[in-house]
């Protein structure tokens, strides 16, 4: 499971939620960072260290793995592109001239003369972990910024342009698993404002097109889920007669909140409308730095509503 | 707050640097739009293709790659010089543009243009757009149309990229294993060194021979454009570090993005660059004078409606709290009164009066 979407819309967070969401489900569960920073390791603290109590009830049929064990496994691991290149060479026969090689930047006009090398590289490493069998789930931290397509594609750009080698079946394989719907899912990660919905929109057609990648649904993050506010009319009537600035401050903090609610229901809407998808919606938290608290609570959020939309598709199934 | 218009009365280029999604892109029109009600020749170069920044300003067909002069009406002030332009950076077409300028001949152009290597490379090589984006900014710096050039740079993970990009295809001609690469062709008979064989084998085995000889054949049609390339990546650099050249960082009040700004910053603080603001995009608007707690021990005190209103109150205003305590490692780093804080709007920017809008918030007139 790949984790992607623009920078800022928080696909950090969603990996940690849905790497804690399937951990306490009894998975076993490793989580892939790429060239980042190492905030998961803090987001995930808890679990890592600790035995998840699986509180999360799994009314129903969650999917088709049956009955889970409480009591899963979450891990950590850091893949940076260059270990990886490194590391590839090495399993293949290089690993005589693999030290000279890097001295000399050879590593380097490799990534260049066949572009995506690296992306790829670490695909395969990916791939790697899940043929071990030591997993359930792998829950990769997708790249920064607008790379997703890029890193996604790289495999096919580089099946492309090199005919055979080592390099021809590494990608090979990477495609397979990335096709496989089986196997390979891409969860986009989104915001509910405009220019974040209209990116998801347009990544969700490239991957698809693209590549080929089985899409999951997409995750709106930070989806104001506060108490309701009360009507203009009622607001009126309760606000009559207060004098000094209290009243206007009242007024404008609800008015603002209305119009941003307004447009984050616009924009769901929107999406629901141009993807058909299923949709997970996280609540925004009032507090803007994270702490592994939140995490298990999004990750009831999260359990929740993917209960909720597997129970909703099996009633339109059946 | 950060003093902006007199960075930009006193710049000539301005460069908009942070990571993705924290509107850089948006930031820069701001920015034009204000150096053109300053009677500045402003011109915003932007790498995002978003279309709503065309739309916003009123361009019908999208951003083009060459500088378009952008209609302003008399909410853009009296000054009588005042302009504004866009443009949107073509990565390949810039590039194809360096090599045309560099190559003896027109053959050579052909042989490099067609080379799958040097398309490859033109096209997704790590820090081409960077280095186009520079080159860009310093052809753009020596047009008369324009006294003020403003850009937007890639979203990327480390500041530095942009001031080393430049150097980046002349280093990669430098390159040693290149130079092993172009040696058979050099003398026709010479010997290679040592260490050629068994590189270039690895090389094709890895990567497959064609891949190989296309890069042969890529250096072989480069022979002779290095030290061009040198000079002008140095020109560029020069230009990147000048004193006229203001660095504007721009972030959201979010705490993997501040922690993203603040490594920009002392990157940049590191090679001696100064950082003339940081401007921290959609932070939470302040309702009224009291804290959080003011607000939901009002909350609690009352009833009904007015209870709801005030806990709305207590939640903006914890939002807004808990931004300052994110935010504040950045002004620590480029110091306090360089931020500036744009609030967050109830409505998407989508036309020129949302740029108005947010540029009164900007330097103070709201």
């Amino acid at each position: 499971m790949i984790v992607a979407g623009k920078g800022g819309v928080g696909k950090t967070t969603v990996t940690a939620v849905i790497a804690r969401a399937a951990s306490r489900d009894g998975r076993r569960v490793l989580v892939v960072e790429l060239d980042g920073k190492p905030t998961l390791d803090e987001l995930l603290r808890n679990d890592v260290d600790s035995d998840s109590d699986s509180e999360v009830e799994s009314e129903g049929e969650s999917d088709g793995d049956g009955a889970d064990p409480p009591g899963g496994t979450l891990e950590v691991v850091h893949i940076s592109a260059a270990d990886a290149l490194d590391e590839y060479l090495r399993d293949h026969g290089f690993q005589r001239i693999a030290k000279r090689l890097n001295k000399t930047g050879v590593i380097d006009m490799v990534g260049t003369a066949a572009p995506g090398i690296d992306d790829v590289v670490v695909l395969g490493k990916i791939r790697q972990y899940e043929q071990s069998g030591d997993y359930d789930v792998i829950v990769v931290d997708g790249p920064a910024a607008g790379h997703a397509i890029t890193f996604l594609t790289s495999a096919t750009g580089l099946a492309n342009a090199v005919r055979s080698g080592p390099v021809r079946t590494q990608s090979d394989g990477v495609i397979e698993l990335l096709t496989d719907v089986e196997r390979c899912q891409v969860v986009l990660v989104t915001l509910p404002e405009t220019t974040p919905v209209n990116e998801v929109i347009e990544t969700a057609f490239a991957l698809e097109d693209d590549v080929g990648i089985q899409l999951g649904p997409i995750v709106v993050n930070a989806v104001d889920d506060g108490a309701a506010l009360p009507d203009v009319a009622a607001q009126d009537a309760a606000l009559r007669g207060m004098t000094g600035v209290d009243g206007d401050v009242l007024r404008a903090a609800a008015s603002f909140r209305r119009a941003r609610r307004a447009m984050e229901s616009n924009e769901i809407g929107r999406l629901a409308n141009e993807m058909p998808l299923a949709q997970l919606h996280l609540p925004a938290r009032l507090v803007a730095g994270l702490t592994s608290a939140d995490i298990d609570l999004m990750a009831d959020v999260l359990a929740e509503s993917v209960t909720a939309s597997v129970t909703a598709s099996e009633a339109d199934r059946g | 707050m950060a003093d902006l218009g007199a960075v930009i009365d006193n710049s000539s280029v301005i460069v908009c640097c942070g990571s993705g999604g924290v509107g850089k892109t948006t930031t820069a029109a701001v920015l034009g739009l204000e150096a053109a009600r300053l009677g500045r020749r402003a011109v915003v170069v932007t790498i995002d293709p978003a279309r709503r920044l065309a739309d916003a300003l009123g361009l019908v067909d999208g951003l083009a790659a060459e500088p378009q002069r952008i209609e302003l009406d008399s909410r853009a002030g009296d000054a009588p010089n005042g302009e504004l332009w866009a443009m949107m950076l073509d990565t390949a077409a810039t590039f194809d543009g360096l090599v045309t300028r560099h190559a003896s001949d027109p053959d050579q152009i052909e042989r490099i243009l067609t080379n799958p290597l040097y398309r490859n490379m033109a096209g997704a090589m790590s820090g081409t757009q960077e280095y186009m984006a520079a080159e860009t900014l310093h052809t753009l710096h020596g047009d008369e149309r324009f006294d003020l050039v403003i850009v937007d740079t890639p979203p990327s993970r480390n500041a530095l990229d942009f001031l080393e990009a430049p150097g980046v295809l002349a280093r990669f001609l430098d390159h040693r294993a290149f130079k092993l690469l172009m040696l058979p062709t050099k003398g026709g008979l010479r010997v290679l060194g040592v260490a050629a064989q068994p590189i270039l084998k690895a090389i094709g085995r890895v990567v497959g021979s064609d891949v190989l000889a296309d890069a042969v054949a890529f250096f072989q049609a480069f022979a002779g454009m290095e030290s061009g390339f040198r000079d002008r990546a140095d020109e560029v650099v020069a230009l990147i570090r000048a004193p006229e050249t203001s660095f504007v960082i721009v972030a959201s009040p979010r705490h993997d993005t501040i922690t993203e700004a603040v490594w920009f910053a002392e990157q940049l603080v590191d090679q001696q660059v100064d950082i003339s603001a940081a401007i921290i995009n959609r932070t939470q608007p302040a309702f009224g004078e009291g804290t959080a707690v003011d607000a939901r021990g009002a909350a609690e005190a009352a009833t009904g409606e007015l209870a709801a209103l005030w806990h709305n109150v207590a939640d903006l205003r914890t939002l807004r709290e808990a931004e300052h305590d994110v935010i504040s490692p950045l002004g620590d780093a480029v110091g306090h009164d360089r931020v500036a804080l744009l609030p967050l709007l109830d409505s998407d920017v989508h036309d020129l009066d949302g740029l108005y809008t947010i540029a009164d918030h900007l330097f103070g007139r709201s």
